[in-house]
């Protein structure tokens, strides 16, 4: 099921079966080159594999961005523990809700591209982590995962070329910190989801104390069209060093809101008037969350740039998971960094001091702001407590509060000062005019 | 303690899905569809997915408390939850959240008298495009406004 209209200027890769009859069926997989990059693949080394893979310049979804081939190649092949494949499904990154696209349309894609996986580090078992919330979606991989069983894409001797592989789902119940791929290892490991300190990295001591690759639904789901046509053709359609396409869950104040795929490098204004439909009611674009919620915030001016990693990390942002959300002319800046600071205080695992204490006093500084008590030393206060924060945890959740906080009080400050002296917020009424 | 058939068929694939010896790991997901079940989880719940998984009672009550989907108290027949988080929040979330509130007449957690309803501020759910989202118990609302959730309760007052 599709929840909103493509866009004509998306190139279609990992979306292309979206919309067709019953998209997410083996039949229709089959019928539409289904399958045939996993044949291709046993044929090949998992030397050859990773080798095109990297040459893809294929790099993580879920947010880090760090290069897919580089991470297969960690995974000790030879090890004589067994290896496993975990696939990050817990998708909870404000602002994106790619993943369950995926899944819900195409999951034999997914699913092929974890056999391809399995291949090139020598793994035979997987398990999807999918989000407790995303219970139709852990039905719906189930349905999948039983069809490729009974058709033979799962299971021992895949296709009679001698290649096991079982794979499962596991489902989460409800923590942001799971995301993370060490914490989601002791989650899976039935345990209170705290990250691990690295090294060692999971592609080394992972699962259940065994090597073990992580990777992002849709990360692993372009694998498939990477050895289908080859990586260079992939590469070919971002800048260097940020290939392929991407999906762009476009959300908030904008006409046309939904999950495009875009090419990486794709400018953000025209991802903004020309996908998305301009902006909502005619208002000025005020500010861009270029990536979900950990993203330091883009300012209006600095929003003609192409949308890929190495672009957005030239102006200390990042492309995190695709989750971008536009903001107008009357989102009060205040009130967006309080919301931010209650999601990120309510997620702390509470593992590491620094983000524990450190979320919960930045929300306490802000709901204060917010109603019109702060004090102008606050200012600088909120953005000294963000800093001392920064790469002082086991995991990036300390940094991922920290950094949009910074942006914001940084590129915001007008917003700041106008709620001083017991103000009210300047933004209430322009708000539910809005509403209204 | 024993459950429907399905969810002792789907208990029993799920411990067998782990490693050898890892039965642990069915922890978190045994106690999400166990309570989906009975509807909360108990300390006799506790002891019964510890026994299953072979594990402590403390290794799982030490997870209950971590995990935002489990509940040691009763829910709701239907369980509201409103995503509240950055994409909602500008396109209404508060207010919405705040008409749900005075509709069903009970605050965040908090349950109907004749346990109809329960209602909660949830963090984002993966509905950003289609804000503002809720989620009754597992099925998405998209592009929800106070009029549409009224016809949603409505219909959950109607089919109960």
């Amino acid at each position: 099921m599709l929840y909103n209209e493509p866009s004509p200027l998306e190139v279609k890769i990992l979306t292309k079966r979206f919309g067709l009859r019953n998209s997410e069926s083996l039949d229709t997989y089959l019928a539409t080159g289904g399958y045939k990059a996993f044949l291709k693949a046993i044929e090949m080394t998992p030397e050859q594999i990773i080798e095109e893979v990297k040459v893809s310049a294929l790099r993580g979804r879920g947010g880090a961005g760090f290069p897919t081939g580089l991470k297969w190649s960690f995974v000790p092949r030879t090890s004589p523990k067994p290896k496993y494949i975990i696939i990050n499904a817990d998708e909870s990154e404000p602002g994106t809700c790619k993943d369950r696209l995926l899944m819900e349309n195409d999951p034999h894609q997914l699913i092929e591209g974890i056999l391809i996986a399995g291949r090139a580090v020598d793994s035979h078992k997987g398990y999807i982590y999918i989000r407790g919330e995303y219970r139709y979606l852990i039905e719906a991989m189930d349905r999948a995962i039983g069809d490729a069983y009974a058709r033979g894409y799962l299971g021992k001797n895949i296709q009679g070329t001698g290649f096991d592989f079982d794979l499962y789902t596991h489902s989460g119940a409800g923590a942001y910190e799971c995301g993370e791929e060490t914490a989601l290892l002791d989650s899976i490991e039935g345990k209170r989801g705290v990250p691990r300190l690295k090294p060692p990295f999971p592609a080394v001591v992972g699962a259940w104390q065994s090597p073990t690759l992580l990777n992002n639904v849709e990360t692993l789901s372009a694998v498939p069209a990477i050895i289908n046509d080859g990586g260079a053709a992939f590469a070919a359609l971002g800048p260097p060093k940020n290939g392929g396409t991407h999906l762009v869950c476009l959300s908030g104040h904008i006409n046309k809101p939904g999950v495009y795929e875009l090419p990486m490098g794709f400018n953000l204004l025209r991802m903004i008037h020309e996908v998305g439909g301009g902006m909502r009611n005619g208002k000025k674009l005020k500010a861009v969350v270029p990536g979900g919620s950990s993203c330091p915030l883009l300012k209006a001016d600095e929003c003609d740039i192409p949308m890929d990693y190495d672009s957005l990390a030239k102006v200390k942002s990042m492309l995190g998971s695709g989750g971008t959300v536009i903001l107008d002319e009357n989102t009060c800046m205040v009130k967006f960094a309080q919301r931010i600071m209650k999601f990120y205080a309510h997620e702390s695992c509470g593992w590491c001091i620094p983000c524990r204490e450190g979320t919960t006093w930045l929300k306490k500084m802000l709901d204060r702001f917010h109603s019109g008590a702060g004090q102008k030393s606050d200012i600088p206060l909120l953005g000294e407590l963000s800093k001392n924060m920064l790469g002082r945890t086991f995991c990036a959740l300390g940094d991922a509060a920290a950094m949009p906080t910074i942006s914001i009080v940084e590129k915001f400050t007008d917003d700041f000062e106008a709620h001083l002296n017991g103000k009210p917020c300047p933004y209430e009424h322009a708000s539910e005019l809005v509403m209204a | 303690m024993t459950f429907s058939p399905e969810l002792e068929a789907r208990f029993a694939k799920m411990l067998e899905s782990y490693p050898p010896g890892r039965t642990r790991s069915a922890v978190v997901p045994m106690l999400l569809y166990a309570q989906d079940e009975v509807g909360h989880i108990s300390t006799e719940l506790i002891e019964e997915v510890a026994r299953r998984c072979q594990v402590k009672a403390l290794q799982v009550d030490e997870v209950v408390g971590y995990y935002s989907m489990l509940h040691r108290n009763p829910l709701g027949r239907c369980h509201v939850q409103v995503c509240t988080n950055i994409s909602c929040l500008i396109l209404g979330a508060d207010e919405l959240y705040e008409h749900a509130s005075k509709k069903l007449g009970i605050g965040h957690k908090e349950v109907t008298p004749d346990g109809q309803f329960s209602l909660e501020e949830v963090e984002c759910m993966g509905a950003c495009s289609w804000a503002p989202a809720i989620q009754l118990n597992y099925d998405f609302h998209h592009n929800v406004t106070p009029e549409k959730l009224d016809q949603l309760l409505a219909d959950v007052r109607k089919a109960q």
